[in-house]
């Protein structure tokens, strides 16, 4: 983890933490993943955004957890939300009927069109052109699955995706779409007026990528302060491309880490003291 | 019309070897007493359905009682991987186990159109996803009034549908609350049902809009203290998180996992 010698001292995950929580606006629905994108919502209802709808697809409505969920289930979801639906209602009433703002998703593998992975690495590849069913049948790596994602990704009306850059993550082309970005040729949501628009934005450690607005291909449009093009190039496995007019992520303010890190604080103190008991 | 059981004769009279079975509860009010239960009576053949499989099904799968499993996030929240459901798929032990993967919405759907007697469930969703090319059980359907193509699946309806709640009541009327899940539907889906609770009450004590299941859509009530424990029943204890955690090293090797299977669950006494 780098530490950057500014006015104040951070790391490069909180950089990515913090920069993921601006991305969200007090007036947005979102609809959280649990990991980075539940760490950055929270923060971001902590700092500048109070009053952003948190959504968690257990059903729990408006919710305003004190410390962080371990899984998406976690009784502190419930305990502070406004209400609480059912699964079922929460997938076709809130988030297929066009409720959410935001799909705020975390991944194993993201690609160039921003497609995600969560279901399997594949241990062989084909010569040319990647074919998910012929990873799904030669796994080197069995992942999770889909869980909420691939119906998040389509039907809320953006989606924000925060994840640690690196080679075995940035991959040309993911083994296998769990959850489409923008399909294998960076055409799969055109003439689909009924779905969201998709990836608006990617948070890593490293930078900020948004897609091409006519390719969909993803470049970089803001390097986090002390990253360099080489080290993004390093760890991206396509040849990517940064923007003309490419910018420096302002670096995250004194209120912004101070919150960050009690929440985390408040969250190890909590999960620790059930350990104790 | 319900009938209070101990949850041995529960399991003994209404699952049955091949059956299709859900034990569901979303992180929450997992019913793990009823699968140790399950365990114990050396069902075979199980075709188990549930969107989470978390560690009830590593545990089921690992004993040996299932042949197939549908789900839509198949992992140790917060953890890691299924070690046991891994084994089974990866190298057949203890035996072979198909899967069936989904997606959540498509489950939270499948689950309610079973509850609502309809063969399929429809909705807007697996678009551009690759999920499709490996399940046969996802197909299209053309809406004929709009002509938009969306999704289909066939209905989820169990033989035996498994869930843990709070409380029920004299009369066998059960209160569910917090987190709820897909436990109504499952309920309501099923052929059979057995329902474990915390305690019965002389009252329930119930909001007008609160989710009851009434006596006669459940088949068997059993009282199972701590019935879901590791996971939680709000109001009565919390999740055990750091079971989860020592869960990953219990289950990684087929030795220690069997040894926690004969002390654990063959060495319990009856519930």
């Amino acid at each position: 983890m780098t530490t950057h010698q500014d006015t104040t001292q951070y790391t490069s995950s909180e950089m990515m933490t913090i920069t993921a929580a601006r991305a969200l606006s007090n007036d947005m629905t979102c609809f959280v993943g649990i990991g980075l994108p539940s760490e950055a919502a929270n923060v971001a209802r902590l700092t500048h955004a109070p009053d952003v709808t948190l959504i968690y697809e257990s059903g729990t409505l408006q919710t305003k957890p004190d410390v962080l969920p371990l899984s998406i289930g976690d009784g502190e979801l419930c305990e502070s939300a406004l209400t609480t639906v059912s699964v079922p209602e929460m997938f076709r009433y809130w988030l297929q009927g066009g409720h959410i703002d935001v799909g705020f998703l975390g991944t194993a593998q993201i690609d160039r069109f921003a497609n995600l992975n969560t279901t399997v690495i594949a241990d062989n590849h084909p010569e040319s052109g990647k074919n998910g069913a012929h990873s799904y049948a030669n796994p080197k790596v069995r992942l999770p699955g889909g869980g909420g994602a691939p119906e998040i990704s389509t039907n809320a009306k953006e989606v924000f995706i925060t994840v640690k850059h690196s080679k075995r993550t940035f991959v040309k082309d993911v083994d296998f779409i769990t959850t489409i970005g923008f399909g294998r040729d960076g055409k799969g949501r055109d003439n689909l007026p009924t779905i969201g628009r998709g990836p608006s934005v990617v948070i890593t450690d490293l930078c900020i990528l948004k897609p091409d607005p006519t390719t969909k291909e993803l470049i970089v449009t803001s390097l986090h302060p002390g990253t360099t093009k080489q080290d993004v190039i390093e760890a991206t496995g396509w040849e990517i491309k940064f923007a003309d007019a490419l910018e420096t992520t302002p670096a995250p303010n004194e209120k912004e880490l101070q919150v960050l890190r009690e929440l985390k604080a408040r969250t190890e103190k909590a999960h620790s003291a059930q350990e104790a008991k | 019309m319900t009938k209070f059981m101990t949850l041995k004769d529960a399991v003994a009279t209404y699952v049955k070897d091949g059956d299709t079975i859900s034990l569901e509860g979303f992180t929450h009010l997992i019913p793990f007493a009823a699968g140790h239960e399950i365990i114990r009576q050396k069902r075979r053949n199980l075709s188990l359905i549930r969107m989470t499989p978390d560690l009830i099904y590593d545990q089921l799968v690992g004993a040996g009682c299932v042949r197939k499993l549908t789900f839509s996030w198949g992992g140790n929240p917060g953890v890691g991987s299924l070690h046991r459901v891994r084994d089974a798929i990866e190298h057949d032990y203890p035996c072979k186990l198909e899967t069936v993967e989904h997606s959540h919405a498509a489950m939270a759907n499948a689950y309610e159109a079973g509850a609502a007697g309809l063969p399929l469930a429809v909705f807007r969703g697996y678009v551009g996803s690759e999920l499709p090319l490996v399940n046969k059980e996802i197909a299209t359907i053309t809406c004929p009034f709009t002509g938009e193509q969306l999704a289909a699946i066939p209905a989820i309806r169990p033989d035996v549908g498994i869930i843990h709640a709070q409380r029920a009541d004299r009369a066998g009327n059960v209160l569910i609350e917090g987190i709820i899940g897909v436990q109504k539907e499952v309920v309501l889906s099923a052929k059979r049902s057995i329902v474990t609770v915390e305690e019965i009450v002389d009252d329930l004590d119930v909001t007008p809009n609160a989710c009851v299941l009434p006596a006669w859509t459940i088949d068997a009530i059993a009282v199972a203290p701590e019935g879901a424990k590791p996971s939680y029943t709000l109001g009565y204890y919390d999740r055990d998180n750091n079971y989860y955690k020592q869960w990953d090293h219990i289950s990684r090797d087929r030795d220690s996992f069997n040894q926690w299977l004969e002390s654990h669950v063959f060495g319990q006494g009856d519930v």
